[in-house]
């Protein structure tokens, strides 16, 4: 167990020095490099951009440029915002929580909905239940996000005008109800996806447990179809889902980018869109960084947590 | 679908054919799944309507008439309507489906040849070369495409070259894993130590005599590959880093499209229909595809 996670901890090391390399390469691969903001504002001589990139340290060589860069984010100075002169990392801090509530909503809205589906799906193994569930699924992963919004706004709000059309609360008021009134439709938007390929991997995990030896034990031995379902079959099914979880982070973020857009939902997603549109680089690379880190930290989580539930895991 | 299914697998538990009679049976498998003819028809209809379309409708995708501005669909000759410009909505379609498309199979282009580069250098010289490039696959790997693809569209001027490129450089990744696994297993085999026995160069036995034999997963990743890159394209065009209007993409026709949900729904539902209808036609052409070449998957 501990040689385990020592060396799966040693990999996201590794993995989280190759995504900082990354990001200082897309930094420097700008044209103009850091300094692009300032190339484009119309008063600015060639003499004062060299003054400047001086001043930041911008004409020393790459990698000292890169290890003093990397020194800085590791404790924690992550630069300033162009716009409020507010640290980066408090920025992000403040758009976080409402990011992350959209994310684990529409997960909690996967593992409900998808797990049902999945397991429905491979316990009627090519019924029409089956069939459906697998052409819906392809269908809801090619549908655009933000299209599914606007459409869920104009049915939703705009014709029926049973939910808000965007933010998180009605003005003057923010009852906990008004809160959640406000979550279902982008949630269900975001959730989408996520419901998808939950039910699709939930469906081939189920499929893998319903043969293995256990199963046809506890038959043998006269358990009940019911609590073999449930206690031994779905249970089981559900261990490698920790990973698949982790593994749909990216999506999950990247939707949720889109979703917050969609629904003026005042999250990360809708920060990185508009520190984009005012330039603000320092606060765009920032959250870059931190939804890799995100990532990595996610899914070396989802693998410990994996190996906690799942004594097998341990063995290899 | 059930039986196709069942019949699937018991193919390929059968011995191993000769290489015509295998090719046949995959043409086979392909043509009864129903849904895979369903995906391809759809994207030679969308594909032949935007390529002769523009050139058949009586309206200029970029016409301005302000007197026929939000006229809702089939009225006069407007089948889908007009747009806030009074610009035919149709005829817009129609173009951005040109761009859009042009993006989706020149971004699977791009991807799929880096990604088969990497994958297969990576696979063929294992080790210490593989770990890293696989690593650095990984890391890639760690940041949420659209977040990625925005920074890079905001470094650069938008058109439909760079938007490309952006693009395939966000998305060879899943190629280079797939090639990556079966160059690494094809290695070992017998024909590719015997070429190495008799002397053939690195790239003589990567290019020529491995990559060949993982071509059927490359098709398939490849062509899921241009539902992503039609995906991204219009997630980044809505957004308002792709391609700049007046030209249309069927993303950023969406862009405006929020304003008025209220008094012309039609601009928001047609353009978003069109990317539904694209992207499905290419996920269940290349899930069908998976089915055929590889009778050892099961969906």
């Amino acid at each position: 167990m501990t040689r385990y996670l020592l060396s799966r901890f040693v990999q996201s090391l590794v993995l989280l020095w190759l995504v900082s390399m990354i990001a200082f390469a897309v930094l420097h691969l700008a044209p103009g490099g850091p300094l692009s903001q300032f190339a484009l504002s119309p008063g600015m001589t060639q003499a004062q951009i060299e003054r400047i990139s001086e001043q930041m340290g911008l004409n020393r060589p790459l990698p000292i440029q890169y290890l003093d860069w990397l020194f800085h984010l590791l404790i924690g100075d992550w630069g300033r915002s162009f716009r409020d002169t507010r640290a980066v990392l408090t920025v992000i801090g403040s758009h976080l929580p409402a990011t992350l509530q959209l994310m684990v909503s529409s997960t909690l809205l996967a593992i409900v909905l998808g797990t049902w589906v999945g397991v429905l799906g491979a316990i009627r193994r090519y019924s029409l239940f089956d069939y459906l569930a697998t052409i819906g699924a392809m269908v809801a992963l090619s549908i655009p996000t933000f299209w599914f919004g606007l459409v869920t706004i104009y049915i939703f709000s705009v014709r029926l005008g049973w939910l808000p059309a965007g933010n998180m609360f009605t003005i003057g008021d923010g009852s906990l109800l008004d809160y959640l009134h406000h979550l279902i439709a982008p949630c269900v938007v975001l959730g989408l996806v996520t419901v998808a390929i939950w039910s699709r991997y939930m469906r081939s995990s189920m499929l893998d447990v319903v043969n293995q030896d256990y199963i046809r034990t506890a038959r043998a031995k006269g358990v009940p179809e019911r609590v073999i379902l449930w206690r031994h079959a779905i249970r089981n099914a559900l261990l490698p889902m920790i990973t698949i979880a982790g593994l749909q982070l990216p999506t999950l973020l990247s939707g949720a980018l889109v979703t917050e857009t969609v629904f003026t939902w005042p999250g990360m997603g809708r920060l990185f869109l508009d520190s984009l549109s005012y330039r603000d680089y320092p606060v765009v690379m920032g959250i870059l960084i931190f939804s890799a880190v995100l990532v990595l930290v996610g899914n070396l989580l989802a693998d410990i947590l994996y190996a906690v539930a799942d004594p097998r895991i341990r063995l290899d | 679908m059930a039986t196709d299914l069942a019949d699937t697998r018991k193919r390929g538990a059968e011995p191993e054919q000769t290489i015509h009679v295998s090719r046949n049976r995959a043409l086979h498998r392909f043509l009864r799944h129903r849904l895979a003819i369903f995906g391809a028809l759809t994207i030679v209809a969308l594909v032949v309507a935007c390529a002769i379309g523009p050139n058949i409708t009586p309206f200029d995708h970029l016409f301005i008439d302000i007197r026929s501005r939000f006229l809702s669909p089939l009225t006069d000759a407007y089948l889908f309507g007009s747009d806030e410009m009074g610009r035919d909505l149709l005829a817009r379609l129609m173009m951005a489906g040109r761009v859009s498309l042009t993006i989706g199979f020149a971004a699977m282009v791009l991807s799929t040849i880096f990604g088969t580069v990497i994958g297969a250098v990576a696979g063929y010289y294992g080790k210490t070369v593989g770990v890293v490039l696989m690593r650095f696959v990984d890391a890639v790997l760690c940041f949420p495409n659209i977040f990625l693809l925005l920074t890079l569209a905001a470094f650069i001027h938008p058109s439909m070259m760079t938007i490309t490129i952006i693009i395939a450089a966000t998305s060879w990744m899943e190629v280079a894993r797939v090639v990556e696994g079966q160059i690494r297993a094809l290695r070992e085999r017998d024909f590719a130590v015997a070429a190495e026995m008799i002397g053939a160069s690195n790239s003589h036995i990567m290019f020529r005599e491995l990559l060949p034999n993982a071509v059927a997963p490359i098709v398939v990743a490849a062509t899921l590959t241009v539902a992503r890159a039609i995906l991204l394209e219009s997630y980044i065009s809505f957004l308002g880093y792709g391609i700049q209007p007046p030209d249309p993409s069927w993303g950023n026709m969406l862009n405006n499209a929020q304003q008025y949900l209220n008094t012309a729904p039609w601009l928001a539902i047609f353009p978003g229909l069109a990317i539904t209808l694209a992207v499905t036609g290419f996920n269940f052409l290349g899930d069908g595809l998976r089915d055929a070449l590889d009778p050892r998957l099961e969906g």
